[in-house]
């Protein structure tokens, strides 16, 4: 096999197989679409396993689940909750401390899906380029959507938010939510890749601050083994995580340690080396050269 | 800005001044949006006065402060009268309400949507849904309700929960027939909750009576005034000095009296025996 082949997985898929260089994206889909059905079996049939939606639920009247961000809203707004709802952050934020923030993002929000057939259907089409926004512009909007609240006395935000709308909206009614969703939808695929999870979206960048800690991550065993294929890269829907974990970036790694990789493991899944496997944030130390060490070394 | 680490200092004053341009325009960019976010919030937190929100929901905007929009209000109410409002509801989005006139509060005892409610935004310290106020009705139309036309419709009257304290009927007579009387449907306000059952149960095309929110429903006294007979009450007794008797000054065995505006003998009820005084008789029939 000489010529590179051009789509990207595709020398995974011939070196493990297409169902192991699917796996994590598989595992995914089931786990957002299986929550998803959770929610729907109760307004469909009347089994009310799960009440609610994202920004509270009550699942078989035993576990609480309260959104953070919304709670943080709310109290910034100057409201308080009840104590089933405080029960609920606290799992919450536990959880995703334990697993990654933003494994949120990849595993269970609605939008997601959205995001990821845009993405999929832009590499389909050949669509390159777009606008250029900051990654940085989320914690922006996230900071102002807190004075937002805080000024108006109401939680704004959720005005606009379109993962609550459309989480809301399959469960309630959607409405006019289709057209926020397709606007995300139509963003991502001709404006800018991953334009709205990995640069605007506020929840997300919440999600990644309670997971700038977490336990859970990618790790990097065999980075050595990497061809530089750059398959991980352009699967990754937050690249910039992996160059200083797989090229050892001022003595980074072998984890990925960035709070935004949304531990989606399509990494895992399109490397045909095997290079990255889920495992925790400690783990075989490679030797730290501390970044302002490096920077003088060359004047010395 | 990348990678999502925030940036040390730049070393050379060159990237300085482009990371402060780039933070001043991110700074602008978001403010705008939080601006139009901010406005768009600030409009829309008036509801329109169909819309009723649930038993012990606080009042707008602090309700849209503590609702996180998750429905279990919805989801717990054994009438599905409730409904998340939709991007585009002239209200706040995904806040609950319910619109009287299609399924009013049936006003359960146990009050399952207030229990739900895992925020303050439904307060839990209501325990007796009869303390509800989610609005108030109002007889809107006197030209339509069939009692005003002096049928015997009564059904407000009769479908309310909070029977004959909510609404009460005062008769007053029919001018037009000069013989009849109208039984007007009259409103407390101290005991309406608001459910909406009556404006639902109103037979006419278009419902005469109408639950309204309370700050569109309601008019307030100026806080200066004071209803006399209350303070009265109040106070056990007559708050300014009791005017003193006049005295008139009429012959001997006679009195003034008020009623009849005639000078009358001035005797004990029981002794009618008495002679008549003679004076009397010269004043008869004259008033004084
Ligand atoms: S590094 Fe891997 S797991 Fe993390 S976001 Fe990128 S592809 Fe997903
Ligand atoms: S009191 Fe009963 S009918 Fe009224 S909103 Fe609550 S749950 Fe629904
Ligand atoms: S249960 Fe409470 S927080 Fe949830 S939608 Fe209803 S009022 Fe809002
Ligand atoms: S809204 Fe109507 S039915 Fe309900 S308590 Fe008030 S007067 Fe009675």
């Amino acid at each position: 096999m000489n010529a590179p082949p051009n789509r990207i997985g595709a020398e995974a898929i011939a070196a493990k197989g297409w169902l192991a260089a699917h796996k994590w994206l598989f595992l995914r889909r089931i786990s957002q679409i299986g929550i998803l059905l959770l929610f729907l079996v109760g307004p469909w049939f009347g089994w009310w396993i799960v009440k609610g939606n994202l920004n509270f639920s009550y699942t078989l009247n035993l576990l609480p689940l309260t959104d953070p961000y919304l709670l943080a809203q709310m109290l910034v707004a100057g409201k308080t909750p009840e104590q089933l709802a405080w029960i609920g952050v606290a799992i919450v934020v536990v959880f995703y401390f334990l697993v990654g923030g933003r494994s949120y993002c990849s595993w269970v929000c609605p939008v997601n899906l959205v995001s990821d057939l845009a993405s999929w259907l832009r590499t389909r089409l050949g669509l390159k380029g777009g606008a250029h926004l900051s990654r940085s512009a989320r914690y922006w909007i996230l900071g102002m959507t807190l004075v937002v609240a805080a000024v108006t006395g109401t939680i704004a935000w959720e005005m606009v938010n379109p993962v609550s709308m459309l989480h809301r909206g399959l469960f309630f009614g959607v409405g006019f939510a289709w057209a926020v969703v397709l606007a995300v939808f139509l963003f991502e695929l001709f404006v800018m890749r991953q334009g709205w999870c990995g640069r605007l979206c506020p929840v997300g960048a919440f999600y990644s601050l309670i997971g700038k800690l977490s336990l859970l991550r990618i790790r990097l065993p065999q980075r050595e083994a990497c061809n530089d294929c750059m398959d991980c890269f352009a699967v990754c829907p937050e690249p910039q995580v992996i160059r200083p974990a797989l090229k050892g970036v001022d003595g980074a790694g072998p984890a990925i340690l960035a709070a935004n990789c949304t531990n989606c493991g399509r990494c895992i899944d399109v490397c045909s080396k095997d290079v990255f496997v889920f495992g925790t944030r400690f783990g075989d130390k490679v030797e730290k050269i501390s970044p302002s060490a490096k920077r003088i070394a060359p004047a010395a | 800005m990348d990678t999502e680490k925030p940036r040390k200092a730049p070393a050379s004053s060159q990237a300085r001044r482009q990371f402060l341009f780039d933070s001043a325009r991110m700074a602008c960019g978001v403010s705008l949006l939080g601006l139009g976010v901010g406005l768009y919030a600030r409009n829309a937190t008036a509801l329109p006065p169909a819309a009723l929100r649930p038993p012990g929901a606080l009042p707008e905007p602090e309700f849209s402060a503590a609702c996180i929009r998750c429905g279990m209000c919805v989801r717990d109410c054994p009438y599905h009268m409730l409904h998340l409002a939709k991007p585009e509801d002239p209200m706040p989005t995904g806040t609950p309400y319910f619109v009287a006139r299609q399924a009013p509060c049936e006003m359960c005892e146990d009050i399952p949507c207030v229990k739900a409610c895992p925020t303050s935004a439904l307060d839990h310290s209501l325990k007796d849904i009869t303390k509800a106020k989610m609005g108030l009705a109002v007889l809107v139309d006197q030209e339509t309700c069939l009692n005003f036309l002096g049928l015997r419709c009564d059904i407000c009257y009769r479908v309310c929960p909070v029977l004959d304290k909510a609404i009460t009927l005062a008769p007053q007579s029919n001018t037009r027939t000069g013989a009849h009387t109208l039984f007007i449907p009259v409103v407390h306000s101290e005991h309406c909750t608001g459910c909406g059952l009556c404006e639902k149960a109103c037979p006419t095309a278009i419902a005469a009576i109408k639950v309204l929110p309370i700050y569109v429903a309601k008019g307030q006294l100026s806080a200066h005034y004071r209803l006399g007979w209350v303070e009265k009450e109040k106070a056990g007794g007559s708050l300014v000095t009791p005017d003193v008797e006049h005295r008139y000054h009429t012959p001997e065995g006679l009195k003034y009296d008020h009623r009849s505006g005639k000078v009358v003998p001035d005797m004990p009820p029981s002794s009618d025996a008495a002679p008549p005084a003679p004076a009397l008789k010269a004043l008869q029939g004259n008033k004084l």
